[in-house]
Parts: structure tokens; C-alpha cells; sequence
């Protein structure tokens, strides 16, 4: 990676009370620098209150390959769901 | 951690890949294709070219523009000008970000963009003469970008639409400012509105060749229609365009350079004259009146800024190792 500048992620916090949300990714030779790149690139128009950043490799990613094994046992369990029980409808509150 | 592995390939008895059927129903189902899926190695490659072209329109834009920051006649076009050369170094970052989760990296993409081998709209190759050009820029070069970039905003490749997404947003303001400047032209003095007739003259031909050839002419667009990359062909966008600003024209006295312009009444479209195909051809391929002016000045900006990078990564290095050094007791 020697002579390459290191990718960065960058999440965005948009207001407080919301979780930090991926926007995109800039180039920069440290964290110092990454953060004041992605001040410039993303949020030249109020788009938010605090930036992260966090070197692309230190992301570790699924496999989309994995997809069924991962997710498909949680769409098979349809009883996780409150609409998987049945309750008359003179019930109320529930 | 984008790249990816093209071995293993377990090819169906008839010699075909499966993972190709299974990609091609996805794009029909109108599902998004993400960095790490399967994805046929020409998809990839006209990404990586389409998006690599985009982002380098967007720095190459920056330079006729930035011809006339320190010249804006008032405070106030000054400071919409800096925005608006900002923004569009932001579109070029965050397009070749959307380029390089495809594998391709971004030092391979500048060093073919300024050695030759990578093109960009050829609409940059034309000069900024006067002050009334800056304001045709963001009203018609800007307005043509946007025709193209809507639709690309639910292109089949997420983070290419993701981009788009952000761009559009901010090219709008790029529209308003330069439509805004030209009718301050068009209603001033009768130099001013020279001025602005005379850029208005320059700019609209080559606006309208922005959309590239005609769709008999043109290569790529079939198959980039079929993988929902593009969801309108060039012909389309030209028309939509053209029936956007001649009105806008027409509102504030200016004539569009073109004897042929008449309205089809039974269409409702505004129909030009020939397109000179051959000066488009002339220009892409290199000869146009700014090619070798522009390609210098990035290149410049490129062997000039190098220290500047080999300088902050000398000093992460450095950091880095003294951190790690044990402390003394």
C-alpha cells in the first residue's frame, strides 16, 4: 500500500438523536487529515453535526455469497413477529 | 476490500456462467448491484469507464470556471462561483470513490486522465471568453448534466446512484446561480446583452452535443439500456433538453443560433437543425480549442501537489512509529 494515500469511510451523524450513517469515503494520509477531507467533501451544506471516519480496511464486510446462510434463517422464522399470533379483535391494547 | 475474485468459476454445460442469468434477473427485478456481487466483467468495465469519464468532466470543469473567480464583477457572483468550483471537485470525489469500489484505483485513474487514454466531456475543451460564459456554463452546460444525471440516480450500480443522488442536488443550484447571472446580462445594457447573445451563440451547440451521438451512432448505448445504467437514450435527453431551455431563452429575449428551430405543433417539441458531428468528433478526439491547455493544467496540479502527498504520508508513517515505540522508563 506504500506510496498509495489510505481510503477512509465516512459516517455522518445528520442531527442529534440519530445514529452516524455511511455518506461515502475520502483519501487522506491520517485520520486527522480524513476528517477534515471529509468535512469539505460531505457536509458543505449543513448535511451534519459530527463526522467519523475509519480506514476502509479496518472494515470487516459479509460475503454476499453468505446472504442465504446468514439472512435467510430470520425470514423463515415468521413467528418472531407479533403478526404471527392470532388474538380476537375485541382484544384491546395488545 | 472491493475487489474481486473472478476464479472458481463453475460454468453451466452449455459453457455459460449461471451467475450472469441470475445477475441479469436482478437488474430486471430493478434490484441494486453493490460493490462485492457478481457482476459480468463488461458491466464492470463500462462502470469503471462511464463513472471514471464523469469524474474527470467534473475536475476538468473546474478550470474554465476558475478562469474567472478572481474576476467576478461583484462580491456576490464571486462567492457563488467559489461554491459552485467547490462542489464540482466534491462531484469528481465523490465519483471516483463510486469508481474505485468497482477496482479500480484512483492513482490509475489520474495517471489516465492526464497521459491521454481517459476522455471527458468534451464540452470543457471550449474557452471562457467572457464573464457572460460563467453564467452559460451553470444555465446550459449544468442543465444538460442534469438531464443526463437524473435518470442515473436510479442507475443499477448503488453507490454510482448514491453519488448521483448528492450531485443532483447540488447542480441545481449551479443552474439557478448562472440562469440568474444571464438574465442580469439580458437585462441590462445593450453591451450586457451582447454579451450574453454572444456566449449564448458559442455554448448551445456544444450544450447540445453534451448528450454524445445520435443513437444510430452510438456504441455503448443498447447495452448500457439492458443493464439499466442508462434509462434514456442520448436522443431522448437531447429533446428534453432542448424543450426545457428554448423556452427559458425566449423568456428573456435571447435568440438560440439555430435558423432550423421551429415548434412542431403537433408534438409539442421544439425541432433544431443538423448537428455539426464532425467539430464533436474533432474536439473528443483531442482537437478541440482547450484540449492540450486543459490536460496541462492538471497535470501541473498533479506533479505539482505530489510532495504535498508524499509529505503527509511521511509524516503519518513517522507518527505511526513513534507511537509504537515503547516509552522510556
Amino acid at each position: 500500500m506504500s506510496g498509495l494515500t489510505p481510503l477512509w469511510e465516512v459516517f455522518i451523524r445528520t442531527r442529534n438523536g440519530m445514529a452516524h450513517r455511511h455518506v461515502g469515503s475520502v483519501h487522506a494520509a491520517d485520520a486527522a487529515l480524513a476528517l477534515q477531507a471529509a468535512r469539505d467533501v460531505y457536509t458543505r451544506r449543513g448535511e451534519g453535526l459530527s463526522i467519523w471516519v475509519v480506514p476502509s480496511n479496518a472494515i470487516t464486510a459479509s460475503d454476499p455469497a453468505d446472504k442465504d446462510e446468514l439472512f435467510e434463517p430470520a425470514t423463515s422464522k415468521a413467528y418472531r413477529h407479533p403478526s404471527f399470533y392470532d388474538i380476537p379483535d375485541d382484544i384491546e391494547n395488545m | 476490500m472491493y475487489t474481486q475474485a473472478l476464479n472458481n468459476l463453475d460454468l453451466a454445460p452449455d459453457g455459460t456462467d449461471p451467475r450472469e442469468a441470475r445477475f441479469m434477473a436482478r437488474i430486471d427485478a430493478e434490484e441494486r448491484i453493490e460493490p462485492n456481487d457478481f457482476m459480468p466483467e463488461a458491466y464492470r468495465k463500462t462502470l469503471v469507464r462511464q463513472i471514471a469519464q464523469h469524474a474527470h468532466s467534473e475536475i476538468i470543469g473546474m478550470l474554465p470556471e476558475g478562469n474567472w473567480i478572481t474576476r467576478a464583477p461583484t462580491l456576490r457572483r464571486k462567492a457563488a462561483l467559489l461554491a459552485k468550483v467547490q462542489d464540482e471537485g466534491g462531484h469528481g470525489l465523490y465519483l471516483y470513490c463510486a469508481a474505485e469500489t468497482l477496482g479500480k484505483s484512483r492513482e490509475a485513474m489520474m495517471d489516465e486522465l492526464v497521459d491521454g487514454r481517459a476522455k471527458y466531456s468534451s464540452i470543457f475543451n471550449y474557452p471562457t471568453l467572457t464573464w457572460a460564459d460563467i453564467g452559460m456554463i451553470g444555465w446550459l452546460v449544468d442543465g444538460a448534466a442534469i438531464m443526463n444525471q437524473i435518470p442515473l440516480c436510479r442507475c443499477s450500480y448503488g453507490p454510482y446512484a448514491r453519488a448521483m443522488i448528492r450531485i443532483c442536488k447540488e447542480e441545481s443550484f449551479h443552474q439557478r446561480q448562472g440562469y440568474e447571472q444571464i438574465m442580469t446580462l439580458a437585462a441590462g445594457s445593450p453591451e450586457q446583452k451582447a454579451m450574453a447573445q454572444d456566449a449564448l451563440d458559442r455554448w448551445w451547440w456544444p450544450s447540445i452535443m453534451m448528450f454524445g451521438p445520435s443513437d444510430s451512432e452510438s456504441v455503448h448505448s443498447e447495452k448500457s439500456m439492458a443493464w439499466k445504467i442508462k434509462r434514456f437514450t442520448n436522443d431522448e435527453l437531447r429533446q428534453k433538453f432542448i424543450d426545457a431551455t428554448v423556452p427559458q431563452a425566449h423568456r428573456i429575449g435571447l435568440t438560440i443560433p439555430d435558423p432550423d428551430l421551429r415548434l412542431d405543433e403537433e408534438t409539442g417539441h421544439w425541432q433544431i437543425g443538423p448537428i455539426d458531428w464532425e467539430e464533436f468528433k474533432r474536439v473528443l478526439s483531442g482537437d478541440g480549442p482547450c484540449n492540450a491547455d486543459r490536460i496541462a493544467a492538471r497535470k501541473a496540479a498533479q506533479e505539482n501537489g505530489a510532495w504535498v502527498r508524499e509529505a503527509a504520508l511521511a509524516h503519518a508513517e513517522k507518527r505511526k512509529a513513534r507511537a509504537a515505540e515503547p516509552i522510556a522508563a
